[in-house]
């Protein structure tokens, strides 16, 4: 017990703690929506994009480098549904176009101009320990956006990411809540990559979603499994890399990938089937 | 049972034309739905079924004509099976109870809705299986949980796309029966099939389509040979017993051992 009790002695690691445990949970639950939808890639494509805001926030006001970033990748996430939703390309070979498009303008910016404002590398990879007092309050408060999202919109969320054709018949406004999600999405990563890395954020925005969906069969026990899950991996990768003297971002995503195989291992062929297809979102009706 | 549409109207298409891609799929199309209505639209497959109740729900716009709603009308709607995602995870009370209608702040259910929910299941004979997965149900399960999600909007319109396909021959008598009550209780219902002698033949009123309205009327008007012929591009023969009529297709090719096809 004073085992554990013993880092919560220092401020900088309590700080941690709820940093690492809030961006676990806001990833979880943001991430059933993403994982539903057959868009996982989107986490690793935004980490991408992003780049290419922060490379252009440093010609203008490297200071603000974070709102740039987060401008940069709510435009790119709207970008990839209107993509999708008139033309024939797949969400997976939309990211793919956009979001590496943005990161080459990136470097090309960084090649031509330089970088004058902080490290792109603490962006990449986050840094825990070395938060600012702002960052915890963006984190805190986009956290609180994200869960009010969810419970207000809940139905409207669930029936589009399930059956947007019937949704549309049953009053909910399709092209809304999804440009609303995207949004949302790109926030969570923003608040979250500079805590675990951008590079990690794709990591646990699946990771926790997956197991959950491999625990259970029903909807709102999976959002509720997957936040639980994604604030489970915080703590103990808090802990492990206090121990471990290992990077927090990367202990947290080990510590989800540990848990993934405990349950893939325990529930067998019942968890693997579940968690099969879910890369398969609804497809629009074709038949003539 | 009656139902070729003499109640006021509820949605009228006026000349449409619709196509996805710049192909048209369906053209110079008038079609009314009134508040009697049991219709089945049948045609052969790419004949434009699906592109119909798409217009109907306005869920496709048309490339020309006019689609006119009654105002305020309630629509509900029941998937092919084939287009859904079985593995979503989700439950059969979960599965109905989303399309509540919410205009309340709080995202939860209330015990009125569950209640609602509960109630549907049962008149549809499913109230046991609230709690299992989708894809544990049984075809014509399934079919009876759709129904169920878009009972609960208490539609005045019930639109269903190919509600029989894949279900065995029991089932299909079944949700045959279920859409013929909903119709006494004074639902309009337009469904869509390629199921000429287990389903087509027992509505009162059909609508051939092959990218166009080929035919519309009565069994005894519409299945005929000509008609049929037009609809589905093969020579087909149409015989009568105790006054229904069945469909099929003119001199079969046969199999015996030994010869070829």
């Amino acid at each position: 017990m004073e085992t554990l009790l013993e880092p919560l002695s220092y401020a900088f690691f309590q700080k941690g703690l709820l940093v690492a445990s809030l961006s676990g949970g806001l990833l979880g639950l943001i991430g059933v929506y993403i994982v539903l939808r057959g868009m996982s890639y989107i986490g690793h494509g935004l980490a991408h994009s992003i780049f290419g805001g922060f490379a252009a926030m440093q010609l203008f006001a490297a200071k603000f480098y974070a709102i740039g970033a987060g401008l940069w990748g709510i435009a790119s996430a709207l970008a990839i549904t209107a993509v999708t939703k008139r033309s024939r390309v797949g969400a997976d070979a939309a990211i793919g176009v956009i979001t590496i498009a943005s990161f080459a303008l990136g470097v090309a910016l960084f090649a031509k101009f330089g970088s004058s404002g902080p490290s792109f590398d603490n962006a990449l990879f986050g840094s825990i320990l070395g938060i600012s007092y702002g960052q915890i309050v963006g984190l805190i408060a986009v956290t609180v956006l994200t869960a009010s999202f969810v419970f207000l919109r809940y139905r409207a969320l669930l029936f589009s990411t399930f059956d947007p054709d019937v949704a549309a018949v049953s009053g909910v406004n399709v092209g809304r809540i999804e440009a609303a999600l995207m949004v949302v999405l790109s926030l969570a990563i923003l608040a979250t990559l500079t805590v675990i890395g951008v590079t990690l954020v794709a990591a646990m925005l699946v990771i926790p979603a997956v197991i959950a969906r491999m625990l259970t069969d029903s909807f709102g026990r999976m959002l509720a499994y997957s936040t639980l899950i994604g604030t489970l991996c915080g703590l103990v990768g808090m802990y492990s890399s206090y121990y471990a003297d290992v990077p927090s971002g990367t202990m947290i995503v080990l510590v989800g990938a540990a848990l993934f195989i405990i349950v893939l291992a325990s529930t067998g062929g019942r968890g693997s089937r579940r968690s099969a297809g879910l890369d398969r979102h609804p497809e629009e009706i074709v038949t003539k | 049972m009656t139902g070729t549409g003499v109640g006021p109207e509820l949605i009228r298409l006026s000349g449409v034309d619709a196509s996805y891609d710049h192909h048209l799929v369906l053209e110079d199309v008038s079609f009314h739905v009134h508040e009697d209505q049991f219709t089945g639209i049948v045609g052969p497959s790419g004949a434009g079924k699906t592109t119909l109740l798409r217009l109907l729900l306005q869920t496709l716009n048309p490339v020309a004509g006019t689609v006119w709603r009654a105002p305020d009308l309630r629509v509900g709607y029941v998937p092919q099976l084939e287009s859904v995602n079985w593995n979503f995870p989700i439950t059969v009370f979960e599965c109905v109870l989303m399309s509540r209608k919410s205009s309340r702040i709080r995202s939860w259910a209330s015990a009125p809705e569950k209640a609602s929910v509960s109630a549907v299941l049962e008149r549809l004979g499913i109230g046991d299986l609230g709690e299992r997965h989708i894809r544990e149900l049984s075809g014509g399960q399934q079919q009876r949980m759709f129904l169920a999600r878009a009972l609960l909007r208490q539609p005045q319109v019930l639109l269903l796309d190919e509600p029989t396909s894949g279900v065995d021959i029991s089932t299909r008598h079944d949700i045959l029966h279920l859409l013929a009550d909903l119709h006494e209780d004074g639902m309009a219902i337009v469904l869509t099939t390629h199921d000429l002698n287990g389903i087509a033949t027992h509505l009162p009123h059909l609508v051939c389509v092959n990218n166009r309205i080929v035919g519309e009327g009565t069994p005894s008007e519409v299945m005929t040979s000509a008609v049929l012929e037009r609809t589905f591009g093969a020579r087909m023969e149409v015989l009568e017993h105790l006054g229904v009529r069945l469909v099929v297709d003119e001199a079969p090719a046969t199999y015996t051992p030994g010869s070829r096809i």
